[in-house]
């Protein structure tokens, strides 16, 4: 007779076998958890209790700071509309196709959300030394100008838009276009009809992504098109300008400003990201 | 009729060869086989959904090997409905005459004659997320048989579907194409499915689709 044949089958019932209480388990999950929660709440209070409401309102009077704000958010949106453009084919295509280098082309993507911001400003004011960069600058100016804001923001801000937009489409069954291809439409007109109505959400969380990084993009500004008063200046520059004089509250106030229009961003994509994940 | 002459179709690394089955006009066929053994392939690839590598496909007598999806005539439902989650069951049964430009008053003829035929009166305004398995199906048949194709393709259009429903939209699928008059291939692994559907009945074995007697 083998041991397993002695052993009394009693596995499963209920004076033999108990399940430790999964409480230490959740109670450790929400211990680490709260280490990083507490941080970020302890960053925005910290923020908050250095500045006083005339400090706020007195950096929002200031002409240099309105005009950064200004131009933060005309820029940012500009940025958001130029990368879906770029994005909803992008995310399209490498969502749907299968091609030769496809790979080599998924890292090419990543590449702006991977390099340091600075590198991203100094290629970009190589580039436009370039005869091809110079020719570009005779019909629009980019170095140490408005639309260089919008590149370099762009150049960053489109990546996370792209990955955004393929994951979107990702989520969308290709089955549905196959059927409207057998009903009767074109590649095109499938995508217009069935796909693109379905993406709408992620459409709005890619905009909206895009929107809060170039929001808060500095490095390659800074490197591309300097730090000028009442010309270049958006918000993270305001903040680095603020500071370069020691006039910490209003470089404050400009940041709380910053992290308002985040949360508000990011409490958005929240919202339509889960709506596309279900 | 449906008729594929030594038919090669390919996905990914699986493929099949020298593939041969006719479905005279109005008859409605089964496919069956076992799961990956190539059903699914073969519907899409008579469809224009995956090229033939080889041979011909014929519709009605018409070489459509290098048509287009749209170009067929076919009517396709997939295994799970792949209905269109933004448009109302309405504009479902209409979309193939919408993708065609035809005149509101057509469709809105058709989208009633197809929501009679089929029962769905009550769910026209309806979008696909609130409607039941056996519903969704129905919906899937109309929005397929619009543009009245003279084919009908269904991927195991009764795979997701409880006992009783299952057995309500068999006799309402034999209904629907003996009306239309349609010919039909159905995929299936059921055998109790092509036993109450097939006229003629076809199986997918060792890589070649031979006709099973009656």
């Amino acid at each position: 007779m083998t041991v397993a044949e002695n052993m009394p089958v009693r596995v499963g019932t209920r004076e033999f076998y108990r399940v430790r209480s999964g409480a230490p388990f959740i109670i450790g999950l929400c211990l680490l958890s709260s280490v990083y929660l507490v941080l970020i709440v302890a960053l925005l209070l910290a923020d908050l209790s250095f500045t006083t409401q005339s400090n706020f309102l007195g950096a929002l009077r200031s002409v240099e700071i309105r005009y950064g704000i200004r131009l933060s958010l005309i820029t940012c949106s500009i940025t958001a509309l130029l990368s879906l453009w770029i994005a909803v084919p992008i995310g399209y295509l490498m969502s749907r196709h299968c091609f030769r280098g496809k790979t080599f082309v998924d890292a090419v993507l990543d590449i702006p959300i991977v390099l340091p911001p600075l590198v991203i400003g100094l290629s970009l004011l190589i580039l436009f030394r370039t005869p091809a960069g110079r020719f570009i600058e005779r019909f629009i100016p980019m170095t140490y100008a408005v639309p260089g804001i919008i590149l370099a923001q762009w150049m960053v801000a489109c990546a996370f838009a792209v990955r955004t937009m393929r994951t979107t489409f990702d989520q969308i069954s290709p089955r549905q276009e196959q059927v409207a291809l057998t009903l009767g439409c074109s590649r095109s007109q499938a995508f217009w009809q069935i796909v693109l109505p379905q993406a709408r959400r992620g459409i709005v969380a890619a905009g909206t992504l895009a929107w809060a990084r170039a929001l808060g993009e500095f490095g390659p500004i800074l490197i591309f098109c300097g730090a000028t008063r009442l010309r270049t200046e958006v918000m993270p520059t305001s903040v680095f300008l603020e500071l370069s004089v020691g006039n910490i509250e209003a470089a404050v106030a400009v940041s709380l400003l910053m992290v308002l229009a985040a949360v508000a961003v990011l409490l958005l994509v929240r919202t339509f990201g889960q709506t596309v994940v279900n | 009729m449906i008729a594929l002459e030594n038919v090669t179709v390919r996905a990914g690394a699986f493929s099949l060869s020298g593939i041969s089955l006719a479905i005279p006009k109005g008859c409605y066929g089964v496919l069956m086989g076992r799961t990956a053994c190539g059903k699914t392939t073969i519907l899409e690839t008579l469809c224009g959904l995956k090229p033939a590598r080889a041979g011909r496909i014929l519709l009605d007598g018409r070489d459509a090997t290098r048509l287009k999806a749209a170009e067929r005539g076919i009517g396709y439902v997939p295994q799970d409905g792949a209905l269109f989650s933004t448009m109302t069951v309405r504009r479902h049964l209409g979309f193939a005459l919408e993708i065609r430009q035809a005149p509101p008053e057509t469709i809105r003829a058709r989208v009633a004659e197809l929501a009679a035929l089929l029962g769905i009166e009550g769910i026209l305004d309806r979008k696909p997320a609130g409607l039941s398995g056996g519903e969704q199906q129905r919906v899937a048949l109309g929005r397929a048989l619009c543009a009245r194709p003279s084919i009908l393709c269904l991927d195991e259009p009764l795979g997701c579907l409880d006992e009783d429903t299952h057995q309500e939209v068999c006799e309402l699928l034999r209904r629907v194409c003996r009306e239309v008059g349609v010919t039909t291939l159905h995929v299936t692994h059921s055998r109790r499915e092509a036993e109450m559907l097939a006229d003629c009945l076809f199986r997918v074995e060792n890589g070649a689709v031979t006709r099973v007697a009656s």
